[in-house]
Order: C-alpha cells, then sequence, then structure tokens
C-alpha cells in the first residue's frame, strides 16, 4: 500500500484531522463589521492551511487585510470564554471550531453574539452576565467540624463538580431565546447562572436558601426547558437535565406540590 | 447603515443564519407526534378489536367499563366494573380506552422531555437552537398558563400505576384458556411494558424524588440506598429521549398489533396455535 492510500484510510478513519494531504487553498468569509450604531457584512478572502481554526483565519484577515478588525480572544485553547461569537449561525467559541469541520465551497459567516450589546465588530459587551452573577446569594457554608476541617465525600460533590467546568463563554446565555429573543434580561438569569444556583443549591456544606429568589427573582420558569444552551456548551455541561430541571423540581417542592406543603406544615421538613 | 439589522441578524419566524438542516428534527418530531396523536385518537373511538386469545391492546388497559357486544373486545369479567351501565350519557363513546387514556396522555403532555419537543416543534419557541422564535408580546415561559407543569409528578404517581397493569396485561398474555404459552403478542405486550417501564423509570421528577432532592447523599443510610436509586433513575434518565420515543413507537405497534390480529388481517404466531 502506497503511503498516501495509508493516509487517506487514517483520515477516513479519524485518526488524522489533517494529513498533509489537505491543500492550502482560498476560502471566503462574510464578517460582520460595525459597532452599536449599525455595520454591514464584509467579504474576506483567505488562504486557509491544514489545523486551522476560526479564530486563526480572523488573526490571518486582521494581519493581511483588516487591521481594525475587533475580536476577543485570550488562551487559544477553549478555556478562557473569550472568543465566543456566531458561526454560520451558531453560537461556538472561534478557537475550538476546525477549518476542517466545514464543507470546501462553504462561505463563513461570523456575527457578534445577538444577546449582548456590540461593542465593535466581534466584540459585545457582557456584563450584564456580571451584574446576574451579583444578584445571587453567594455561598453559605455551615460551620467547620470539631477538628476545623470540612467534611464531604466524593459521591456528595460528584454531581456539583460538573457545574464548575463552565468557563462563562456565554454561549449558553446567547442561544437561550428566553434572553435572545424574549426580552427577559429582566425576569431571568439565564442557565449559566441557573447552573451556578445548582452548584450552591446542591451543595452538601451549603447553608443558604435560595429557592424562593431561584423561582421570583432568577426566574426558573421562564425557561422552558428546550434546552438549546445544552446544545452550545463547549464544556458539555448538562446544563438542563442535571442543573435547571432539578432545580425546577426543587421550586415545585416548594411552591406547587400540596403534599409537600402538608408535610412541611406537619413535620417542618 | 444599507439596511442591516443590528450584527447581521435578521427578524421573522423561523429565520435563522444557520445553513444546516435544523428544521429535519423538528419537522420529524411534529410529524411523529401528529402521526401519533391521529392514531391513537381513532384507534380509542373504535371500542373494537382491542383484544384477542389473551391479547388485550394497551390502549384499553386497565379495563374498567366493557361493552361486551363490540366485535374484538375483552370477555366481560376482564372489566374492572363489567358492563356499561345503562345509565351510561350517549355522548361518551363506549370505549374502554376513553376512560383511562387522559393519565398516560397528561404523563407524556407533562414530561420535561415532551414539553421540549412540542415546544420546538408546534410551539416553535423556538424552533431550533438560534432560529428566530414565533413572536409574542409578552412572553411568560412556564410562569403563568402553562403553570400546570409543574404537576408533572402526579401525572407519574398515575404512570408508575399503569406499568404494574401493563406487566400484568403482559403476563396474562402468556396464557392462554388456562394453558402457558407465548405468542408473538405476548412477547410485543412484554417488551410495551417494559420500554414503558424504561421511560416512566427516568422520568426527572421521579430522579428528584428518589434522591435528586436530597444535598448530601453520604449523610445518613437511607440518603445513601437513596443515592444509589439515583443513580440507576439517571442512566435512564440520561437516556429519556431515547425511550420517550421507543416507548411512544411501540404502544401504538402494539394497539395496532393486537387489533389486526384481531380483525384477522395478521395472523399471530403462538404455541397455541391459532
Ligand atoms: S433550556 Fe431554558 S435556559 Fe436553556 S436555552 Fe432553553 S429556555 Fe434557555
Ligand atoms: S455553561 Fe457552558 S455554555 Fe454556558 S457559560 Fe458555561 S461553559 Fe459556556
Ligand atoms: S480564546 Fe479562550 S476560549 Fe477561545
Ligand atoms: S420527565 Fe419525562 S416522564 Fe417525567
Amino acid at each position: 500500500m502506497t503511503v498516501r492510500a495509508i493516509l487517506v484510510i487514517a483520515r477516513l478513519n479519524g485518526r488524522i484531522q489533517d494529513s498533509p494531504l489537505q491543500k492550502i487553498m482560498k476560502r471566503n468569509f462574510k464578517i460582520w463589521r460595525g459597532d452599536k450604531n449599525g455595520g454591514q457584512f464584509v467579504d474576506y478572502r483567505t488562504n486557509i492551511e491544514p489545523g486551522m481554526v476560526v479564530l486563526d483565519v480572523l488573526h490571518r484577515i486582521q494581519a493581511e487585510s483588516a487591521g481594525d478588525l475587533a475580536c476577543r480572544w485570550n488562551c487559544k485553547a477553549g478555556k478562557c470564554g473569550s472568543c465566543s461569537m456566531e458561526i454560520n449561525g451558531k453560537p461556538r467559541l472561534s478557537c475550538m471550531t476546525r477549518m476542517n469541520s466545514f464543507k470546501e465551497d462553504e462561505t463563513i459567516t461570523l456575527q457578534p453574539l445577538k444577546t449582548f450589546p456590540i461593542m465593535r465588530d466581534l466584540v459585545t459587551d457582557v456584563s450584564w452576565n456580571y451584574r446576574q452573577k451579583e444578584k445571587i446569594v453567594p455561598f453559605r457554608p455551615k460551620p467547620r467540624d470539631a477538628d476545623g476541617n470540612y467534611r464531604m465525600t466524593r459521591d456528595d460533590v460528584e454531581r456539583i463538580q460538573e457545574f464548575r467546568k463552565c468557563i462563562e463563554c456565554y454561549l449558553c446565555q446567547d442561544v437561550c431565546h428566553v434572553l435572545r429573543d424574549q426580552g427577559g434580561k429582566d425576569q431571568f438569569v439565564g442557565p449559566r447562572f441557573m447552573i451556578y444556583l445548582a452548584s450552591l443549591e446542591m451543595h452538601p456544606l451549603d447553608t443558604a436558601d435560595r429557592i424562593p429568589a431561584i423561582r421570583k427573582e432568577y426566574g426558573s420558569g421562564f425557561c422552558n426547558i428546550t434546552k438549546c444552551c445544552t446544545e452550545v456548551c463547549p464544556e458539555h455541561i448538562n446544563i438542563t437535565d442535571n442543573g435547571i430541571i432539578p432545580l425546577k423540581e426543587r421550586v415545585v417542592d416548594r411552591y406547587f406540590d400540596p403534599v409537600m406543603w402538608v408535610k412541611r406544615k406537619i413535620f417542618g421538613v | 447603515m444599507n439596511g442591516q439589522a443590528r450584527g447581521g441578524y435578521q427578524s421573522g419566524v423561523a429565520v435563522t443564519v444557520r445553513n444546516d438542516t435544523w428544521w429535519i428534527s423538528p419537522l420529524l418530531t411534529f410529524l411523529g407526534f401528529s402521526t401519533f396523536i391521529i392514531y391513537s385518537t381513532w384507534s380509542a373511538l373504535q371500542g373494537n378489536h382491542y383484544y384477542y386469545g389473551s391479547y388485550l391492546s394497551p390502549f384499553y388497559s386497565p379495563l374498567i367499563f366493557i361493552n361486551p357486544y363490540a366485535v374484538g373486545s375483552a370477555p366481560v369479567e376482564h372489566a374492572w366494573l363489567g358492563a356499561y351501565p345503562s345509565w351510561w350519557p350517549t355522548f361518551i363513546p363506549q370505549s374502554p380506552a376513553f376512560l383511562i387514556l387522559a393519565f398516560p396522555g397528561a404523563f407524556r403532555f407533562t414530561c420535561y422531555y415532551y414539553r421540549k419537543a412540542y415546544y420546538r416543534s408546534f410551539a416553535l419557541t423556538p424552533p431550533g437552537c438560534a432560529v428566530n422564535p414565533l413572536p409574542r408580546r409578552d412572553y411568560r415561559g412556564e410562569t403563568f398558563l402553562l403553570l400546570f407543569q409543574n404537576l408533572h409528578r402526579y401525572a407519574l404517581y398515575f404512570a408508575l400505576l399503569f406499568i404494574v397493569i401493563l406487566y400484568y396485561d403482559a403476563f396474562r398474555a402468556f396464557v392462554r384458556d388456562g394453558r402457558w404459552g407465548v405468542g408473538v403478542g405476548s412477547l410485543v405486550l412484554l417488551l410495551n411494558a417494559t420500554f414503558l417501564a424504561c421511560y416512566t423509570l427516568g422520568c426527572h421528577s421521579w430522579r428528584h424524588l428518589v434522591g435528586g432532592r436530597l444535598d448530601c447523599f453520604s449523610c445518613d443510610s437511607l440518603s445513601k440506598k437513596r443515592y444509589r436509586i439515583w443513580q440507576r433513575v439517571t442512566f435512564l434518565n440520561e437516556r429519556h429521549q431515547l425511550f420517550a420515543w421507543i416507548s411512544l413507537f411501540w404502544v401504538g405497534f402494539s394497539d395496532l398489533y393486537v387489533r389486526l390480529v384481531s380483525m384477522g388481517v395478521w395472523r399471530d404466531f403462538s404455541t397455541w396455535g391459532n
């Protein structure tokens, strides 16, 4: 078998994603340029080499033809959550979106996140999210054990570990239709903060009670569990199934289940 | 600036910049649910051909009242309360399915997975991710008209009962005229009860009630036991959508199977040889 055939087979098997066979080629991009007053799509064309991600392309375009093109990035490793944008209409991290995931003749459209105010080009002002976090009652641990330690077992913390993977890229906030399309920013804190709340509420050491606020201020009822947040999360956090739905069930315990209500009145738990 | 919306986003229902086939899944969901709703309503209205040999269609179980004169109906002693009473109002069809379908119906209607599916494919709220929803002036989510969704766990309690009933039917399907045996129909009904159990026991409310509501799984021996159950339920819960579809399809197929065998269209292969 020739080396070429081996490489082709290896690539088909998904072992080598960018083999030397992949040629350097020109690709088309449509990038939204503008600020809060308006803007338009501008077409760009540049060379793509094997292994490139969308963020690399932006850097190349900046170097070649648009030195003033604004985009935000930091780690280029999918860990800082800065490079969020909409790529062909999907909220994604540009540093984790590989060019070889697109068809060869596809024009790639890049837009700023729809849900947040545009600062310039692909950069949006996500500070609304920081204000949501400020509203949330922080971790309130119970007193330490007599020997000065906190104790919890692995079984207890495993469930909330998942939520700690969040990199605060706000892609889930961007895609959530309550915030994106329904004008619900005053009523609902959004999926990112629902899992933050879940990680606090399910914490074995935490003592604060956030259930009334989860229902009212944080707006759990506005989520209609359509799961787009889960679909876009680059950390693959099961936002809806493991975070939001369990919180909704806790709200049901407190406010909607008559049996639980009676039980609470009689036994106080 | 040349009329382009902010960020290059256009308004309009189902408008999106996405160029993939995002619409296939809501479309298939729409067609799948519609087919099921139409078939199950039609079948429930028939009031006949729901019984054959020892097989009882799951749409018709449990039998509360029976009209023993309908073709393909169960023997009257199978009904909890016997034949339809004389005072039965004429505007309610004398179909046993009519009395019970509301329970599984309510269970599926308020199921978290089905909610997701029909909010997307029927209510277009939103039809897909990063796809414009049906515009509405005052979106209230599940805080207002849909508040009743919060009572899903009560529908669950009935659904748990139905697992027992359907397993009972499945086991009865292995006995005909006092003789043990097995037919394709017995297996169909056994699978039906099993798929339904896998769906029901993966319910989010169930997962919450068995253990999810605890903050500390290790604090006492009961919590530890509940944690083990919670882990099992979580396994099914992660496959909830899958079992929602399999059990939906299979319950419809089980009814169709019994119906066609009872009508003589299909032949049921069995050890009883009829
Ligand atoms: S599941 Fe809820 S929080 Fe997540 S995107 Fe949908 S509506 Fe928003
Ligand atoms: S939950 Fe996922 S999508 Fe949302 S901010 Fe965190 S990492 Fe990003
Ligand atoms: S640059 Fe850090 S996540 Fe993309
Ligand atoms: S969540 Fe689907 S059955 Fe309860």
